[in-house]
C-alpha cells in the first residue's frame, strides 16, 4: 500500500516540501524525497541551502517553515532531489552577543553537524578556492552497503595486538608500489603484509572530515606545504576522510572504507578509530566559521563567563561533551560507526575533556563516559581513553571505566624507556608494567592497559635509540613544539652515524623493547613503521609533515628485514602463549597446584629479584598452568631483562619434573639467532645459569 | 541512455549505451528486473557505458541480488577499466564475474 507521507503537503517556488520528522538528525532518505532536521536551541530561523554539485551559487534556498518546527528542531522533507549531484547547508538567524555566547551570522551557510559525506576537500591537498563561501559541504548518503555476514569480530582485548596507523602515510610513499597511494583502497593491498607481522587490529589516525588546509603554511626548508596532516581537528564527526579515498571524485568514500573494514574482517583484524571529541576545526574566536559555531555556540563549546573559549584541547576550543545535546550527538556518531560502518573500536584522544563539566571541572561521574560504557550498540566495542588532557588533567589509572574503558598507559611507556635506557632503580615499576599494571588497575584486569612504548606523539622506535633531544625544525616553530621528556637516549651519537659499535647497540635497545612490550600483560601496540626502524629523523611532533617524515618507506621492509623478522617472531611467541595473554591479572600465587606461582621473579640469582634503587636487572617466570580453563597448560616462561652495560649470568629457577630450559629469544644473538622459530629452539647446555649480555633481553621456554 | 535485449539461445543479452547515474539507473532497473526469471541467465553488457555512478553501481548489485533470489545468473562484459577500477575498491566486483567480451560471458554462463 502507498504511503501517504510520499505526497507533498506544501510547495517553495518549484520545490515541493512536507513537514520532516525530527528523528533522526541530519539529511535521511524517505520514499520520494529528502528528510532534514536540525538542531538549534537558540537560532530564531534555519533555511535549507541547497546546491547542485560543486557549484559556488545555491541552486535554491527554503525557509524552514514555522510549522516544521518541533521543539529545537527544525525539520523538512524536500522532495525530487537528486540524491548524487545536490549539496546542502543551513543558514541560521539569532542574537550575534559574543559576551553572552551568541554568534548567530545569517551570512554563513553551515554545514550539517551530522553530514555522512563531506565535499569541498576530495583531493587531498588540492587547493581550495578559497572564496567560496561555503568549504566543507554536506552530501547525502546511500546507507545500502551489502555486508554479507560480516559483523565485528570481537575478539578478546587481551588477544590484540594493535597496530597505530595513518592512512595517507601508510601507502603514499611511491615505495609502496600500490595503485592508489595514500587511500583507504590502497591499505587493502597491504593486509597479507600486516598479517605476516601479526596484528590483529589497526588503528587509524583520525578519518574523520578534517581539513588539511587548516593553518596550512610553507615549510621553513622545502618547497612544500606544512598541512594539518594527522587529523586531530574534526570538521565533520560522521563523514569519512574524502581526500583517503580513491573514489572521492566519485563520492564513493563510504563504501570504499566500508569495504575496507570488510576486508579487515575476512583476515582476522580489527578496525578502530582514533577519534576526537576533545574539540573542533573551527577553533577560538578568531577562527572560522565551518558549523557548530553558527548553528549553536552555547550548546556545542565551553565557554567563559565572558563568551570566551575554554582550551582544555590545547587546539583553540573544548566540545561540550557534557551538555546533554553534545553528549548525545557524540553517543549518535559512536553508535553510527559501530553499525554502519563495524568498527570494532575506539580510542578517545585527550579523553579527560569528556569527563570534564560545561565549566570545565573533572566530574566524579561524567554522564557521557558512562553512557558510553552502558549503550547497547556499543556493548561490544573495545573503548580506550587517552586518559589526559592539556588542560593538566592526567587520569591514567584513575579514568571513569565503569568496567568497560581501557588507557592508554602513559606510564607504562615512561617506567619501560627509563628502564630501557639503563636507569637505576626502575625494577619495581617493571613489575608492574610486566603484569599489566595491577597497581593502576587493580580490579580492571589486564585488558585496561594499552602498552606501548611509542605512539604518534613523539620519537619513533628508531628515533628513541637515536635522539637524546627533538629536533622539530621542519615544523616552523622554532623547535618549541613536541614534548621535552622523551627518556630517550643516543646511544653515544645524535643521529645517524657510521659507528658500528652505537648502530649495533641501537638495534639491539630495539629489540629489547619490542621483546619486554610482547611479553607484558595488558594490550601491545605498535607504531607503524617501529617493525622497520622507520625514523622522522628526531622530529617527534610530525603533525604538519605530508612528506617522508610520517611516509611509511617500504624498501625499510627489505633493508631492515632482519629487525622486521625478529617483530613477526615476537607477536608469533605471543600468540603462541596465553599465559602471556592472562585476562585477569596475575597472583603472585600458586592456584594450579605445581608448586610454582603463576609469575615469580628472580634477578641474577633465581627466586632473589634485586628491587633496590641501584637495580637495572629484572627476571620473571611463568607458570603455564595458570592460564583458562579449558585452555591446555602453556610452557614455562622465562624472561631475563638485563638493563646494565655489563654482562650478568642469571641463575634459573630449576625446573619441576625433569623440564627443560630451550632458548627462544636473546637480543645479543644476530639474526636470525636472535629469535628461534617455536618448536625449533635449541635446549640450553646449562640448565643452571644463562650469561645475559650488556642490555639486552633473553627468552627462555621450559617444557 | 538506452537499453537493448535480445536473445541468444536461452541467454539474455542486455546491452546498456550511455552513463548509469542516479537519473538513468532507475530506468535501466526497470527493463532490467522483468527479465529477473527463475533460473534465468543475463549477459550484461556494458561496452557502451563510458560512467558508472554509485547510483549504477547500486543498480547492479540490486540486480544481482534480485538474481541471485531466483537461482538466475549474471555475468557483465565491456567493463571499462576506470568503471572496473572503481567497483574493485567499494567491493561492488566481489559479487560479479567479468569478462571481456560478449563470446567469452556467453560462454561463462553456458559452463
Amino acid at each position: 500500500m502507498e504511503r501517504i507521507d510520499i505526497h507533498p503537503t506544501h510547495t517553495f517556488q518549484t520545490y515541493k516540501l512536507r513537514m520532516g520528522r525530527a528523528f533522526p538528525f541530519g539529511a535521511t532518505a524517505v520514499p520520494g524525497g529528502v528528510n532534514f532536521a536540525v538542531f538549534s536551541r537558540f537560532a530564531t530561523a534555519c533555511t535549507l541551502v541547497l546546491f547542485r554539485k560543486g557549484e559556488r551559487e545555491p541552486m535554491i534556498e527554503i525557509p524552514f517553515r514555522d510549522e516544521f518546527r518541533i521543539g529545537n528542531v527544525f525539520t523538512m522533507i524536500v522532495f525530487d532531489l537528486d540524491f548524487e549531484n545536490t549539496e546542502y547547508g543551513f543558514r541560521m538567524e539569532g542574537p550575534f552577543l559574543p559576551e553572552q555566547g551568541q554568534r548567530f551570522d545569517p551570512n554563513c551557510i553551515l554545514l550539517d553537524p551530522y553530514a555522512k559525506a563531506i565535499a569541498g576537500r576530495d583531493i587531498w591537498g588540492e587547493t581550495p578556492d578559497w572564496s567560496d563561501p561555503y568549504q566543507h559541504r554536506a552530501r547525502f548518503v546511500y546507507d545500502d552497503f551489502d555486508w554479507e555476514d560480516d559483523r565485528p569480530l570481537e575478539l578478546p582485548l587481551e588477544d590484540l595486538v594493535i597496530y597505530e596507523m595513518h592512512v595517507r602515510s601508510f601507502t603514499r610513499d611511491p615505495s609502496s608500489g600500490v595503485k592508489h597511494p595514500g587511500t583507504y583502497a590502497a591499505i587493502r593491498d597491504k593486509i597479507p603484509y600486516l598479517k605476516s607481522l601479526g596484528v590483529n587490529c589497526v588503528e587509524l589516525l583520525p578519518i574523520f572530515e578534517f581539513d588539511e588546509f587548516e593553518n596550512s603554511r610553507p615549510h621553513p626548508e622545502r618547497d612544500e606545504m606544512l598541512y594539518q596532516y594527522w587529523g586531530y581537528s574534526t570538521v565533520g564527526f560522521f563523514a569519512p576522510k574524502a581526500g583517503y579515498a580513491a573514489t572521492s571524485r566519485f563520492g564513493m568514500q563510504v563504501d570504499e572504507v566500508k569495504t575496507l573494514i570488510k576486508e579487515f574482517h575476512k583476515n582476522g583484524i580489527e578496525v578502530f578509530l582514533d577519534v576526537v571529541f576533545n574539540h573542533t576545526a573551527e577553533g577560538n574566536e578568531y577562527g572560522p566559521t565551518i558549523s557548530f559555531r553558527g548553528i549553536d555556540n552555547k550548546t556545542y563549546y565551553m565557554l567563559t563567563p565572558e563568551g570566551y573559549y575554554f582550551n582544555f584541547s590545547g587546539c583553540g576550543n573544548t566540545l561540550n561533551c557534557n551538555n546533554p545535546v553534545v553528549r548525545g550527538m557524540v553517543l549518535d556518531c559512536l553508535r553510527y560507526w559501530a553499525a554502519e560502518y563495524h568498527i570494532d573500536g575506539f580510542r578517545f584522544d585527550l579523553a579527560a575533556v569528556l569527563g570534564r563539566d560545561p565549566f570545565g571541572a573533572p566530574m566524579v561521574n561524567p554522564p557521557l563516559l558512562e553512557t558510553l560504557a552502558f549503550d547497547p550498540i556499543l556493548a561490544k566495542c573495545k573503548l580506550i581513553a587517552e586518559a589526559w588532557d592539556a588542560g593538566g588533567l592526567y587520569q591514567v589509572g584513575t579514568f571513569p571505566a565503569y568496567g568497560r574503558w581501557a588507557e592508554w598507559n602513559g606510564k607504562y611507556r615512561d617506567d619501560l624507556r627509563k628502564f630501557l635506557k639503563g636507569e637505576a632503580g626502575l625494577a619495581g615499576a617493571m613489575a608492574q608494567r610486566i603484569q599489566g599494571s595491577p597497581d593502576l588497575y587493580s580490579g580492571r584486569g589486564t585488558g585496561a592497559s594499552i602498552n606501548f612504548i611509542t605512539a604518534h606523539d613523539g620519537f619513533t622506535l628508531a628515533d628513541l635509540v637515536s635522539y637524546n633531544e627533538k629536533h622539530n625544525y621542519a615544523n616552523g616553530e622554532n623547535n618549541n613544539d613536541g614534548a621535552n621528556d622523551n627518556e630517550s637516549w643516543n646511544c653515544g651519537w645524535e643521529g645517524p652515524t657510521e659507528d658500528p659499535a652505537i648502530n649495533a647497540l641501537r638495534r639491539r635497545q630495539m629489540k629489547n623493547a619490542m621483546a619486554m612490550l610482547m611479553v607484558s600483560q595488558g594490550v601491545p601496540m605498535l607504531l607503524m613503521g617501529d617493525e622497520v626502524g622507520r625514523t622522522q629523523q628526531g622530529n617527534n611532533n610530525t603533525y604538519c609533515q605530508d612528506n617522508e617524515l610520517n611516509w611509511f618507506d617500504w624498501k625499510l621492509v627489505d633493508t631492515n628485514a632482519d629487525f622486521l623478522r625478529f617483530v613477526q617472531q615476537c607477536t608469533a611467541f605471543r600468540k603462541a602463549h596465553p599465559v602471556l595473554r592472562k585476562a585477569d591479572h596475575l597472583r603472585n600465587q600458586d592456584y594450579a597446584g605445581t608448586g610454582y606461582a603463576d609469575i615469580s621473579w628472580h634477578g641474577t640469582r633465581a627466586w632473589n629479584a634485586d628491587w633496590s634503587s641501584q637495580s637495572r636487572v629484572l627476571a620473571f617466570m611463568l607458570d603455564g598452568a595458570h592460564v583458562h580453563g579449558d585452555i591446555p597448560r602453556d610452557d614455562y616462561i622465562y624472561v631475563a631483562m638485563n638493563m646494565h652495560w655489563d654482562m650478568h649470568g642469571f641463575e634459573l629457577p630449576q625446573l619441576p619434573g625433569g623440564r627443560q630450559w630451550y632458548i627462544s629469544a636473546n637480543t645479543s644473538m644476530p639474526s636470525p639467532e636472535d629469535f628461534w622459530e617455536p618448536g625449533n629452539e635449541p635446549r640450553l647446555e646449562n640448565q643452571r645459569e644463562f650469561l645475559v649480555g650488556p642490555r639486552s633481553v633473553v627468552i627462555l621456554v621450559g617444557r | 541512455m538506452d537499453v537493448n535485449i535480445r536473445s541468444i539461445d536461452d541467454i539474455t543479452v542486455v546491452a546498456i549505451e550511455g552513463a548509469l547515474d542516479a537519473a538513468t539507473a532507475p530506468i535501466a532497473q526497470q527493463q532490467l528486473l522483468p527479465l529477473a526469471t527463475a533460473g534465468c541467465r543475463i549477459l550484461l553488457d556494458l561496452t557502451g557505458v563510458p560512467y558508472m555512478s554509485s547510483a549504477g553501481l547500486r543498480m547492479l548489485l540490486s540486480t544481482y541480488r534480485q538474481l541471485s533470489g531466483k537461482d538466475g545468473r549474471i555475468v557483465l562484459v565491456g567493463v571499462a577499466e576506470e568503471i572496473q577500477d572503481t567497483m574493485s575498491v567499494t567491493g561492488f566486483i566481489n559479487f560479479f564475474t567479468l569478462r571481456a567480451t560478449p563470446e567469452e560471458g556467453i560462454a561463462a554462463l553456458k559452463g
